[in-house]
């Protein structure tokens, strides 16, 4: 069971933009998913999921890559030719 | 290269395209002059692609998917990008941001999503072909619920470059089309190998489809036809499977224990890779601007609020809890061990089986707005789901009507074995045209 609260602060881990008005809404469906879920606990052992895969290396060469300015196009704003983003200080 | 051009106006009266190309160019090659959709979260250079999501509303991508150049090369003439629940997040592409798409055949019910809007373009006479994408049966479902044909490769032979990652471990890019043999042309162009995607192999599909299915097995788990499968679907795709018998084929009815936690195990799994790589969404690189003069907590809560719809912001918050301290052990760990137990019923049933069969979906296309409480919208992708988890390929393909809405076939094969997918698709649909 979860309680507004900590629906609260997953929202605030995942920088979700919750707003009150949802908050109820958000808290009864979670429960009623997180209940489903429960299901989970009648599988036996902790054994992962197994990949049929493995590290694909190479050597460290420089390849075609975007230009600058394309990289940059779709960017909301940017500054000296850098992205610019909210202050995090 | 020559290129040449042609004029595609459709008449999309169910919001099948996000975006249509009027006068796309094409050139020489196995696809030359062939309109194709492509599902919106696919990259097309110069192209506008929002994976169908307010977020990356005017984004246009600075480069081409893989499976983009490959079409290209081969002379398709690129439609327009088609409409999806945002992010591939849903099961009737009423979770687009930018409106839902109809079903051509009921314009009161979704087509099935998420590549709702490719099953529609195809359904609706717009264009002969389309890509798709599938986490947890997003091709599938679509093409059972406006009666096309939709492949899930295998995972790993299609590249996902250029693909707007939602679940990583779950998802290929797929083909989407009116009959077997057009789904399997489309195929031969994108599979192979690439090595800009790591989880790539080097296994090229040349494949002609194949409708002797003498002697093949098909084994026929319980669990597909179990509680909440509508008792019509059911009767019609038994039919089929006859239909398969009488060409030869041996039926074997088995058992997949791992499906009672199947979907509990998808759902953990995909909202958990999706609350990470879904955080590169801020206005920061693409999309509608963050405003950098606020504290970037503020920022990016303000600007994904505002842009992510309810579905998104649900999936995103179920995975950080998934993956959150105190709870790994309970649901993601756990989810891994159940995903483990389903690929392990299918490698069982595969030492005895050739293929798998049963329904695609339980029902036929739901009403719109039927789906509106998620979980009843979860439960809907139960047949679907375990093919994902355990990589393996699997098509479906029309197997007639209930109530005059089509039902879907779907039939799962071994890892790698696509061919022998579309081959069984194929017997199928020869029987019975």
């Amino acid at each position: 069971m979860v309680s507004e609260r900590d629906v609260e602060h997953i929202a605030g881990l995942a920088d979700i933009g919750l707003i009150k008005e949802e908050l109820d809404d958000f808290t009864v469906q979670f429960n009623r998913i997180l209940d489903y879920f429960d299901i989970l606990d009648t599988v036996e052992g902790d054994c992962g999921y197994e990949q049929d895969r493995y590290n694909v290396l190479r050597e460290d060469v420089i390849r075609p890559s975007l230009l600058q300015e394309e990289a940059l196009k779709n960017a909301g704003e940017t500054e000296d030719g850098f992205f610019k983003a909210p202050k995090v200080m | 290269m020559v290129r040449s051009r042609l004029s595609f106006s459709p008449d999309d009266r169910v919001n099948a395209f996000l975006t249509t190309c009027p006068e796309p160019e094409y050139g020489t090659g196995s696809l030359e002059g062939l309109t194709i959709a492509i599902k919106d979260n696919i990259s097309t250079k110069g192209i506008r692609t929002t994976a169908g999501s307010r977020i990356l509303e005017g984004y246009i991508p600075p480069y081409d998917a893989h499976v983009v150049t490959l079409l290209i090369a081969e002379g398709a003439a690129i439609a327009g990008k088609t409409n999806m629940d945002e992010f591939g997040m849903g099961t009737t592409t009423e979770n687009s941001g930018y409106g839902p798409t109809f079903n051509p055949l009921d314009k009161g019910r979704v087509p099935g999503g998420s590549s709702g809007g490719s099953a529609a373009a195809i359904a609706g006479g717009m264009v002969r072909m389309a890509l798709g994408s599938d986490t947890g049966g997003s091709i599938r479902c679509p093409a059972a619920f406006c009666g096309i044909v939709g492949l899930k490769p295998t995972y790993g032979r299609v590249s996902r470059y250029g693909l707007i990652a939602y679940a990583n471990s779950l998802e290929q890019i797929g083909p989407m089309a009116r009959t077997v043999n057009e789904t399997s042309r489309l195929m031969q162009v994108i599979a192979g190998h690439d090595p800009k995607d790591s989880t790539s192999v080097d296994l090229p599909y040349c494949h002609t489809p194949d409708k002797n299915i003498q002697g093949r097995r098909i084994g026929v788990p319980e669990e597909f036809f179990g509680a909440g499968v509508d008792p019509a679907v059911a009767a019609k795709v038994w039919e089929a499977i006859e239909e398969l018998e009488k060409k030869g084929a041996e039926i074997v009815t088995c058992r997949m224990p791992g499906m009672a936690f199947a979907l509990a195990a998808y759902y953990v799994t995909c909202t958990s890779e999706a609350s990470s790589n879904l955080a590169r969404f801020d206005g920061v690189r693409y999309g509608p601007a963050v405003d950098t003069k606020k504290s970037w907590h503020d920022a990016f809560q303000e600007r994904r609020g505002k842009s992510f719809g309810k579905e998104v912001r649900r999936r995103i918050m179920l995975g950080t809890f998934a993956l959150s301290s105190g709870y790994y052990g309970k649901y993601y760990a756990k989810a891994q061990a159940a995903r483990q137990q389903v690929k392990n019923d299918f490698t069982r049933l595969y030492k005895d089986v050739d293929v798998l069969a049963g329904p695609t979906m339980p029902t036929i296309a739901f009403r719109l707005g039927e789906k509106a409480d998620p979980l009843s919208m979860y439960l809907s992708d139960i047949l679907t789901v375990p093919a994902n988890l355990a990589g393996v390929p699997a098509i479906s393909v029309p197997c007639g009507t209930v109530g005059g809405m089509p039902v879907g076939l779907q039939i799962m094969g071994r890892p790698f074995e696509d061919e022998v997918v579309i081959d069984t698709a194929y017997a199928y649909e020869q029987a019975v045209v």
